[in-house]
């Protein structure tokens, strides 16, 4: 306990809550419980993109396309949707998921196969597959009337007093806290990012561990296009542009180091909600909304000069070595 | 003793293992054999092929040529996690760990013991490691991140990491190097428990006292070559040397009539947070100074503090009577001191620029005009020193990770003479470069301090450290432990201050 | 063996390979070959591709990008980023608008222009070289503050009193079809080239960018050469802003948004490493007209410019995808 206390992610909880707090101050009823679960539904797309690429910043990579990802699979789950209004949620589901599964294994083909940098590969396949959304919508938007009323519903349908998307997001988290912490390949993640020289001494295979986080990412990706679309019940070519940036931001500042090897699910998951609770934050405590990008870029500067861990030479004084 | 040689069947032969790298041949034809309850000790000079060897044997590399026998069935290792199937397991010399996780997934990373839904098993990996550790005498709480772990400390966990799987054969890749003495006490009595359990181990050591200690066996690698095997219990110290180093100690180094002339460089009271405290010596005029100790002593870390790469908490360097003040390699550069260092790769050659433009940069000053390069000054200034060294390229316009490693070394010494230095420090000049180069690098050496430069050569290897040295000073865990004159020194005087037990000595 | 008196040293040449034979070889050729097959498609495509003032309307496509693409190419080949340099035009271009309706001078917005850039540039580097922080999460942060403050200033209004003869610099023409914006291109072309290809510091930016440590073993002051590096990004960025902001002739916080992974795989395309340490101008220069081209005969055939994105993106990864898979496919032949 000892040890949770002097982590990372307890000074990020803690700089949370206090968010929390100050916000109550000025606004009254912000921390009740019904408008906190509003906020953490609100932020529940951002924290699962977070997740995804947790994983991938964790083998010493990134994944700039997840938005591109979204937009796509998005626009591709809506234009099914309002062709044939017949098709079950759970079908549209299991489309974005595998279309966002087949985009993220091509990034991780390229970054394991033909070992392009991933800054590159991701770099090239954001535009690519942004530029895809034009090519099948025609440049068209597919609006809320040609949804169906089950394609908007299913993300906001309740079940014990919590919205499907909070429900989701929820399953997400505790899938990764296992998958992450308690499988050989979740193990692998941090091994192949923090010493990619002596992961192969361990069995692992780098590149391959850095496509499995490109495909996961990927999945996630995609199931995030369906709920974004369905949720704000909209789609067309430029949604979710630049938000490749606020995901990477969420990870700094929840911890993840850019540099790989290090971080945690719940750091991933604090990081998002805090950006979550600034955004959601800043109109009920009467401050223009477009604060918000200036507050999340400081955040991310603060949080990372905080995290970097600083180089230090190996300590060979015994003398020092006692004290240290 | 004859009969045990041949009736004994070895747990794992090599026979005619090749292994070639672009321009390197790091094994040829190399012949092992490791038997059930021995110990056999490969002994053999940095760049020998050791390293090369542990990696085939742990699935690293895979060998172009020969055969891996267990058990009298020929086996491939594709990956790590083959070779550990098959019961091979190794505490590698560099920490093959991970900072960023805890000590007992250090230990159990690839392997971790699983619970339910074959998930990972956190508990148990828990008390599984603190029994491992606690078997090798380590006290570190498996809970603790590696990172915060002292070097020796890593070791452990690296040793343990090693016992953590079942083995036959376990390699060790100079286990003792960054260990303090009761931790290798500890270390020798677990090899003594390990041979009664029958396992056949692979002992990698510089150090032949402690290869007289443990080993039954040995086996003597030079310039990737198998050049001999036996039982230790035939063979002599001075014997091994020779074979491991090919030629008896007179031949290889140059003669040196030269006397050092008057104080060039006085350093006092150096000293480091971490790493190094109260060093004080001084430098002649023309003579080679020798820093001897072991691995991890903190030489390289004074001798870079001195270059300016690290700022040392304390301390006065003289350069002439004059006191400098160095807060950056640009520094001691400009005063004229400069340093090669030992990490090559890393640290001394830019292996993706050609040799004219690695050996001009500290020299660009010199070879441009108003902040603008010129490439025939830098050609003429870069063949000037490359041909003096006898570099072996095709073109000064090659790159230089295309280059051997002795003539990378040369490229990078040639790059430190262009600067027309008063001081050269020389970190472990020799180390992984082939017999010719080593020679090659040892007759400069000798002929820069003829023509007055003088010289500081850090070195591991003593018979460069009695070969070159006028002076000899010893290092241990960071302090200087003592200063000796090159006559009448002794091999075992170095190794034993190195060592840390000089008072038993005698 | 060494010097030893009577063994004469052997005679190392300087060059391995003649002049021409390197040429061939290398990156910029595999470009311009690419650059010239899309202008011969494009003259197919359009009669009116070939008509001097649609060209010169088409540069203004990448110059402004190209420009900060300069000095992108020299931080990006030292192994550092800059993802900020729109932020920093977003901000830059605020402060001019600010102080434009305040009335002040064109020779003032301008100063106002690049001092905001090198003050951004400054941050950057501080941030990198004083705090040791990795500059990709540094300028993810700042691009998102400097553009941030923008918003603060503006939030959804506009900034678009600017004199007259402000406009010059994003619309003027020094001669004929000539614009200022081309030749500021072209003018910086010719100094980054000079300085990446032809100083001391320019080799020092390669030497940081293959091996870091092995240049400060050198005496190389490495975070001195990349705070200069950060600086001139900033500075670019300001020309850029004030070139921008002059041919728009209007500031919203959202100008140029996105520019900066449009910029980075300009560099990139250019055969800049993406891990530092290689690279030309000239390669930037060639991946710019071919960017522009691109944009432009697409346009010419009313494809809209989110599909030439498809193109580019293609080509940042065929580009450098290619050389490995014929690699890969060769090595799986012989072995």
């Amino acid at each position: 306990m000892t040890g949770f206390l002097k982590s990372r992610e307890a000074i990020l909880l803690g700089a949370l809550i206090a968010l929390i707090l100050v916000v109550e101050m000025r606004f009254s009823g912000f921390a009740a419980p019904g408008n906190l679960a509003d906020v953490f539904n609100d932020t529940s797309i951002l924290i699962i993109l977070a997740l995804g690429q947790t994983l991938v910043i964790l083998t010493r990579c990134i994944d700039l396309s997840q938005a591109s990802n979204l937009a796509l699979t998005g626009m591709v789950t809506a234009m099914l949707n309002a062709s044939m209004p017949g098709l079950p949620v759970v079908v549209l589901l299991a489309i974005a998921m595998g279309l966002g599964l087949v985009m993220g294994a091509f990034n991780g083909i390229l970054v394991w196969k033909l070992e392009i940098p991933p800054i590159v590969v991701t770099l090239g396949t954001l535009t690519i597959y942004r530029g895809i959304i034009f090519v099948v919508s025609g440049g068209e938007w597919v609006n809320s009337h040609e949804m169906s009323a089950a394609y908007k519903a299913f993300p906001r349908a309740e079940f014990l007093s919590l919205p499907v998307m909070s429900w989701i997001c929820l399953a997400v988290i505790a899938a990764f806290a296992i998958g992450v912490n308690r499988t050989a390949l979740g193990r692998a993640f941090y091994a192949a990012g923090g010493n990619p020289g002596a992961a192969v001494y361990t069995g692992i295979d780098v590149g391959k561990t850095r496509f499995w986080a490109f495909v996961i990412a990927g999945g996630l990706a995609g199931l995030c296009g369906y709920l974004w679309v369905s949720r704000y019940a909209v789609a067309y070519t430029d949604v979710a542009g630049g938000f490749e940036l606020d995901i990477v931001a969420a990870c700094v500042v929840g911890g993840i180091a850019i540099m790989g090897g290090s971080g945690t699910v719940l750091g991933a998951v604090l990081g998002a909600l805090f950006l979550g609770t600034i955004k959601n934050a800043l109109p009920v405590a009467g401050i223009s909304p477009f604060w918000q990008m200036a507050i999340s870029g400081a955040a991310i500067i603060i949080a990372v000069a905080f995290n970097t861990r600083r180089e230090t030479g190996r300590v060979i004084l015994k003398s020092a070595e006692a004290k240290a | 003793m004859k009969d045990t040689e041949t009736t004994a069947t070895p747990v794992l032969r090599l026979s005619g293992v090749t292994k070639t790298f672009p321009g390197v041949t790091a094994l040829s034809q190399v012949e092992l054999a490791l038997y059930p309850g021995q110990v056999t000790a490969l002994i053999g000079e940095n760049g020998a092929g050791k390293s090369t060897l542990v990696k085939i044997l742990t699935g690293i590399y895979q060998p172009d040529e020969g055969q891996i026998v267990v058990d009298g069935d020929p086996v491939r290792f594709p990956s790590a996690t083959a070779a550990t199937e098959a019961g091979i397991t190794a505490i590698h010399q560099e920490t093959v760990l991970f900072d960023e996780l805890s000590v007992a997934e250090n230990i159990f990373l690839g392997h971790a013991p699983r619970g339910r839904f074959g998930l990972i098993d956190w508990a148990r990996m828990r008390e599984d490691a603190a029994a491992i550790l606690d078997r090798i005498g380590a006290r570190i709480d498996p809970r603790t991140l590696l990172g915060d772990l002292g070097i020796g400390s890593k070791h452990l966990v690296a040793i343990a990491r090693a016992l953590s799987v079942d083995a036959r054969v376990v390699i060790m890749d100079e286990p003792t190097a960054s260990l303090s003495q009761a931790e290798i006490e500890e270390l020798y009595d677990l090899v003594e428990r390990l041979k009664g359990e029958g396992k056949a181990i692979l002992f990698i050591s510089h150090k032949f006292d402690e290869v007289f200690r443990i080993a039954d066996r040995y086996t003597v690698f030079r310039d990737g070559e198998m050049v001999d095997a036996g039982m230790i219990a035939d063979t002599t110290e001075d014997k091994l040397v020779e074979k491991m180093v090919g030629r008896s100690m007179d031949a290889i180094f140059p003669t040196r009539e030269h006397k050092p002339g008057d104080e060039v460089l006085r350093v006092e009271d150096f000293a480091h947070p971490t790493e190094f405290d109260g060093i004080s010596f001084t430098l002649r005029r023309g003579e080679i100074l020798g820093l001897y100790g072991l691995v991890g002593a903190g030489r390289s870390e004074v001798m870079q503090a001195l270059f300016g790469v690290t700022r040392p908490s304390r301390g006065q360097v003289r350069l002439n009577g004059e006191t400098l003040r160095i807060r950056a390699p640009a520094d001691a550069i400009a005063n004229g001191i400069v340093y090669v260092p030992e990490d090559r790769g890393k640290q001394g050659a830019i292996g993706a620029m050609p040799i004219f433009q690695n050996v001009t940069l500290p020299s660009l000053g010199t070879t441009s005009k108003a902040g603008f390069v010129r490439m025939a000054e830098e050609f003429a200034l870069a063949r000037k020193y490359t041909e003096r060294l006898d570099l072996r390229a095709s073109a000064l316009d090659q790159n230089v990770g295309n280059l051997s490693g002795g003539n990378q070394q040369k490229v990078v010494i040639a790059k430190w003479l262009a600067t027309q230095p008063a001081v050269i420090i020389l970190d472990e000049p020799t180390k992984g470069i082939d017999v010719g180069s080593k020679a090659a690098v040892h007759e400069f050496m000798a002929e820069l301090a003829a023509k007055g430069l003088s010289v500081i050569m850090v070195s591991s290897e003593i018979p460069e450290i009695l070969g070159m040295s006028d002076r000899v000073i010893v290092m241990r865990d960071g302090l200087m432990v003592s200063e000796h004159d090159r006559d009448g020194l002794t091999p075992e005087t170095l190794v034993r201050a190195a060592a840390g037990y000089e008072g038993e000595a005698a | 063996m060494s010097i030893a008196e009577g063994t004469k040293p052997r005679r190392l040449p300087d060059r391995l390979s003649s002049r021409p034979s390197r040429i061939l070889k290398s990156w910029e050729v595999l470009l311009a070959g690419i650059a010239i097959l899309i202008f011969l498609a494009n003259t197919q495509a359009s009669p009116y591709f070939l008509n001097p003032w649609n060209l010169s309307d088409a540069t203004l496509a990448f110059t402004e990008k190209a420009m900060i693409g300069f000095a992108m190419a020299l931080l990006i080949i030292s192994g550092e980023i800059d993802l900020s340099v729109a932020g920093i035009i977003a901000l830059a271009s605020t402060a001019m608008g600010f102080a434009a309706q305040y009335g002040m001078g064109t020779p003032g917005l301008v100063l106002i222009g690049l001092a905001v850039g090198v003050v951004c540039g400054a941050f950057n580097g501080v941030l990198v070289t004083r705090l040791g922080l990795p500059s990709i999460v540094v300028t993810i942060g700042t691009m998102s503050l400097f553009r941030g403050i923008s918003y603060i200033i503006l939030g959804d209004q506009a900034y678009g009193d600017y004199p007259d003869d402000f406009a010059f610099f994003g619309r003027g023409y020094v001669f004929w079809v000539i614009s200022f914006e081309l030749t500021l291109f072209a003018l910086f072309a010719l100094i980054y080239g000079g300085l990446l290809h032809f100083t001391n510091f320019g080799r020092q930016v390669y030497a940081i960018g293959n091996n870091a440590t092995a240049a400060t073993f050198s005496g190389i002051r490495v975070a001195r050469v990349k705070m200069i590096l950060f600086l001139l990004t900033g500075v670019m960025s300001g020309v850029a802003a004030v070139c921008l902001t002059a041919r728009l002739g209007s500031t919203r916080p959202s100008i140029a948004f996105a520019w900066e992974l449009e910029i980075v795989t300009m560099v990139v395309l250019g055969g800049v490493s993406i891990l530092g340490g290689a690279g030309s101008i000239l390669g930037v220069v060639i991946a710019a007209l071919i960017i522009g081209m691109v944009t432009f005969g697409l346009g010419l055939l009313n494809v809209p410019g989110i599909v030439m994105s498809i193109f580019t993106g293609a080509l940042l990864i065929a580009v450098i995808a290619l050389p490995r898979l014929i690699l890969l496919i060769r090595k799986g032949r012989t072995s």
